[in-house]
């Protein structure tokens, strides 16, 4: 057959991609599983950083079973809903459905003192993709007690340092209600004057990126209200 | 292995380097050598690319139709690519993150189209081979060389292992930041460029 003929060409694309296609498939279904586990355990080390505890591969599963006591799954009203595992929820997901369907996973941790602490999910936008994160509260479920945030996409240096210790650390000890037990949730801005509980320093040159963390801290944190004032009374 | 097959090997580490000589694959050289870890991971996966898409394609070569001959081997070398990030999603997945864009960035890399046109499409399928895992020890050699120098300096580890003392540090010792950023590999490959040249004479031109 002349090699240079169209049908020979057109035959032979065909063939071409119909080969590759199959091993591929036959590729990403056997190491599907592997790799769902692999970002299973990222979740994981993911929520237990927010109460400060540092994981590996090897032992986040055996930390995350002793310090996570519980986990479960409420609606905006706080009400609890059955049936669903909160570790399976995405929370992106949830927060494009209407607001009374919106199922919201709570994580409950006990650390090494005893001390009782409340692991909520946030999803939010960044400048160039999403960004999400963990957020831990205290016991009186208004001071922080750590967060940790992670992107898709922002820009290295600039936005992308919301994923930096540095920047979350300074979270800590923030109050997301004001005296008269309003909630405020946590600025992110450039002006913040020395001592204030209710914000951070925003990232310089990353102002976009620290807008959409502080948009995704009151969206969510909203979210959960009815949650938190339900557990406070 | 008779000599003219080693010297498919031994000839692009040293005097025929597809880094420091052709000066091709920089991109990937620069971003993913801050540490050492990932520098390896990225030689391996592109020492695996290389040599199985030249076996792949000059097993194909008298089959390809000419016209579309680029775009046959685009589509073996990205399959290969992809094969590369699934299996290190499944088994690597830090380094996987830590490399991100840049494993599927390898399609992209010039050395690989270079040794197929160059070599794979009229070459049997054991030079071939040899020449792909000769150019991809070439380009990882170069790539272990640079990010144990930047990780070294760096950061003061070698594959994550703290290696300068800490008496270093109290003595007023400071790991050199400029080390992390990219500009810093560039100078490091130049300073190898440097090294290689004055010692292999033949290699500097006019």
């Amino acid at each position: 057959m002349d090699k240079n003929s169209n049908k020979y060409t057109f035959i032979y694309s065909i063939l071409l991609v119909v080969i590759v296609a199959t091993v591929l498939t036959f590729i990403a279904v056997g190491l599907g599983p592997r790799q769902e586990k692999n970002v299973e355990l990222e979740k994981k080390a993911n929520i237990l950083k927010t109460i400060n505890i540092s994981s590996t591969t090897k032992d986040v599963e055996d930390l995350y079973n002793k310090y996570i006591v519980e986990s479960f799954v409420v609606n905006r009203n706080g009400e609890n809903v059955n049936g669903i595992d909160a570790f399976t929820i995405s929370l992106k997901e949830e927060l494009r459905k209407e607001e009374n369907e919106q199922n919201l996973p709570v994580y409950i941790a006990k650390l090494d003192d005893g001390s009782k602490k409340y692991i909520f999910t946030l999803n939010g936008k960044g400048l160039w993709g999403g960004i999400w994160g963990y957020i831990s509260l205290d016991s009186d479920l208004n001071t922080v007690y750590g967060v940790n945030f992670d992107h898709a996409s922002e820009t290295p240096g600039l936005g992308a340092e919301i994923s930096t210790a540095v920047f979350q650390v300074n979270f800590k000890g923030k109050k997301i209600f004001d005296e008269n037990n309003n909630f405020v949730s946590i600025d992110v801005s450039k002006k913040v004057t020395e001592g204030n509980i209710h914000a951070v320093d925003a990232v310089s040159g990353g102002t976009i990126t620290s807008n959409g963390v502080r948009d995704m801290l009151k969206n969510c944190l909203n979210a959960y209200l009815g949650y938190i004032k339900k557990v406070k009374n | 292995m008779s000599k003219k097959n080693l010297k498919l090997i031994t000839n692009p580490i040293n005097k025929d380097n597809p880094i420091t000589v052709q000066v091709l694959g920089i991109c990937s050289a620069l971003a993913v050598t801050v540490k050492l870890e990932p520098a390896v991971v990225m030689a391996l996966s592109v020492t695996f690319v290389t040599a199985m898409s030249n076996v792949v394609l000059s097993l194909l070569r008298n089959t390809i139709p000419k016209r579309i001959r680029i775009i046959v081997q685009l589509v073996v070398v990205a399959a290969l690519v992809i094969i590369v990030d699934q299996i290190l999603k499944a088994f690597a997945y830090d380094i996987s993150k830590q490399l991100s864009v840049f494993v599927g960035l390898i399609i992209t890399n010039c050395i690989i189209m270079g040794r197929i046109e160059a070599f794979a499409l009229s070459n049997k399928p054991i030079p071939s081979f040899l020449d792909g895992i000769g150019n991809g020890l070439g380009y990882g050699i170069i790539l272990i060389i640079v990010g144990f120098s930047r990780e070294l300096l760096g950061s003061g580890t070698i594959w994550g292992f703290q290696v300068i003392p800490d008496s270093f540090y109290e003595a007023g010792y400071s790991n050199n930041g400029l080390m992390i950023l990219p500009p810093m590999a560039l100078i490091v490959v130049g300073i190898i460029i440097w090294i290689q040249r004055s010692k292999n004479r033949e290699l500097i031109e006019d």
